[in-house]
């Protein structure tokens, strides 16, 4: 598989070069999103959207509800495709290459997702960790057991649950089975990993763990998360978006974003005054 | 206010009450009674014979109706072999992959062949089996009620699928499985205690289907080798028994009415024990 993707790297070194020279901060996106539009039926919910999004960063989008934050980010990894009657026009650029020309199965494993509610699959915690190995046609049980541990352990839920792998998912607490649903996206070792709204359904305590490890596995994956929750966007994030009525207004450092925002409608927002 | 209204009102109210009232217990008395009568005359009828010997000849009596019993489970087994598969996959492709407009379609004409006469199911059967191999036999059977299991079949998959939350199949492609690997790893086993009990209860309604086999299974005094003789059912028997002139031979058929009416309630209570058990996990 390594060297499939150097191959298509390889091919694709021109694209590279040529993004690399218009985008000053960013050398090398990891993903980077060109002239984005995005519709429902002959509803805009996206116009023309335009970012880099650095390797072993994290990414932040925040924005009002309805402003079209995680739809982008269900660009990403073509998860919107799943939706009837939806249209994207643009590129989005993996590593130089239009995830569109890519097998889609391919996108997604390399582009992990974590969602709003915890979907643990009505299986054991184990198999619910394994499965991402298993359909990518890895059975072999050393690799298996190594990689669920792994997983588990950059997820801060090894503790938990080392003695109970056989027991079902949906006897976790809900914080732990988002933790779960975490650590079965990063045992196919993705190279982006999407969060939308990961946090909006746990307390404080659930919440600051997960934000925890956030910040552990920043150095295995590059992490893009869509938020409500301002602080948690300036405790957290390397870089902030702000989205605004399917535009994306604003996109900057975090610490930019939030002390010295340069458009109206971002410090209008990050200083609480609507939204 | 007026209170001679409301008096009006309220001897309504008392009538509405005790005709429904009168009317549920009407309905519990009819089953009842059925039950109570074929209780009645069937464990009076039945013995160990009934299970272990073969029919007697016209005039004996005694005997016992083994080859039907086991003449209906491998039919009810073909039949299941036949329409357990095709209602199955076509309701996941109802659920899980077709349009709103050719979904309604399908749905409407699964709910129509619901509808066709059993007895009609059998003469397909007969135009598509029995007439080219020239011979009644146990395939022709289990072919007509497998058929009359599809439309359910179809309907329950459909149902159950559409019940499991699409956060799972979100889930399972967004870590790169194909949309089929999803439905048939996470999907269908979130549903799968539904699918079976489903199955079950469906298996029940054709137990007891007479029609369909008279001109398909057609029924044998003896031992049916293989699948492509005629073969024994309970249901035939009981019919053939219950309309000779012999006292015995209705004694016959109020045992076998008795063993398939057990046998279809068992079915029953065991497919509402694992819809109300769940596996574990399953309902969130």
């Amino acid at each position: 598989m390594a060297t499939s993707q150097n191959q298509l790297a390889k091919s694709a070194a021109a694209p590279v070069a040529e993004t690399a020279g218009m985008q000053k901060t960013q050398p090398t996106p990891k993903l980077h999103s060109q002239s984005l539009n995005f519709f429902y039926g002959s509803f805009q919910a996206l116009h023309g959207i335009t970012l880099d999004i650095a390797t072993h960063k994290i990414t932040a989008f925040i924005g009002p509800s309805g402003c079209g934050k995680s739809t982008f980010l269900r660009t990403m990894n073509r998860m919107n495709e799943t939706v009837r009657n939806t249209r994207v026009e643009g590129e989005i650029l993996l590593d130089a290459v239009n995830i569109h020309d890519m097998d889609v199965t391919y996108v997604r494993r390399r582009v992990g997702m974590v969602f709003q509610k915890s979907n643990p699959f009505p299986k054991s915690i184990f198999d619910n960790v394994a499965y991402g190995l298993r359909v990518n046609g890895i059975h072999k049980h050393s690799v298996i057991d190594a990689a669920v541990e792994r997983s588990l352990r950059h997820a801060a839920l090894w503790e938990e649950v080392k003695d109970k792998l056989k027991k079902p998912a949906s006897a976790l607490s809900g914080g732990q089975q988002q933790r779960l649903c975490i650590a079965r996206a990063l045992a196919v070792e993705p190279e982006v990993l999407l969060l939308d709204e990961p946090c909006s359904a746990l307390d404080p305590i659930a919440t600051l763990k997960i934000e925890e490890l956030l910040f552990q596995i920043k150095d295995i994956t590059t992490i893009v998360i869509v938020t409500h929750n301002m602080q948690q966007a300036a405790r957290l994030a390397d870089y902030t978006g702000f989205f605004l009525l399917g535009k994306l207004i604003e996109f900057d450092e975090t610490r930019t974003i939030f002390q010295n925002p340069s458009k109206k409608e971002t410090e209008d927002y990050v200083t609480g005054r609507f939204g | 206010m007026d209170l001679r209204v409301s008096s009006t009102r309220n001897i309504t109210n008392a009538v509405m009450l005790s005709l429904s009232g009168v009317c549920t217990i009407l309905v519990i008395s009819v089953l009842f009674f059925i039950l109570g009568y074929l209780l009645f005359h069937g464990i009076s009828a039945l013995n160990w014979n009934f299970f272990t010997q073969l029919p007697k000849p016209s005039g004996e009596t005694g005997g016992g109706m083994a080859n039907a019993i086991v003449g209906s489970g491998k039919i009810l087994l073909l039949a299941t072999c036949i329409g357990v598969p095709i209602g199955f996959l076509a309701g996941v492709y109802l659920a899980e992959y077709s349009g709103k407009v050719f979904a309604f379609t399908i749905r409407y004409v699964v709910d129509l062949l619901n509808g066709v006469p059993s007895i009609v199911i059998g003469i397909v059967a007969y135009a598509l089996v029995v007439r080219p191999m020239k011979h009644y036999s146990a395939l022709a059977g289990g072919v007509a009620l497998g058929i009359m299991m599809i439309p359910i079949a179809v309907r329950t998959t459909e149902e159950f699928l559409r019940a499991v939350p699409n956060s799972l199949r979100e889930g399972g492609v967004a870590l790169g499985a194909t949309r089929a690997k999803t439905i048939f790893t996470i999907v269908v086993p979130a549903a799968i205690s539904g699918l079976v009990s489903g199955m079950m209860l469906n298996l029940a309604r054709v137990a007891g289907e007479t029609a369909p086999l008279l001109f398909t299974a057609l029924g044998n005094m003896f031992w049916s080798r293989g699948w492509l003789q005629p073969i024994a059912t309970l249901p035939v028997m009981i019919y053939n028994d219950a309309i000779a002139p012999e006292e015995d031979l209705h004694r016959q058929a109020w045992a076998a009415g008795f063993v398939l009416l057990f046998l279809v309630l068992a079915i029953n209570v065991t497919a509402r024990m694992i819809i109300a058990r769940g596996p574990a996990g399953s309902r969130r």
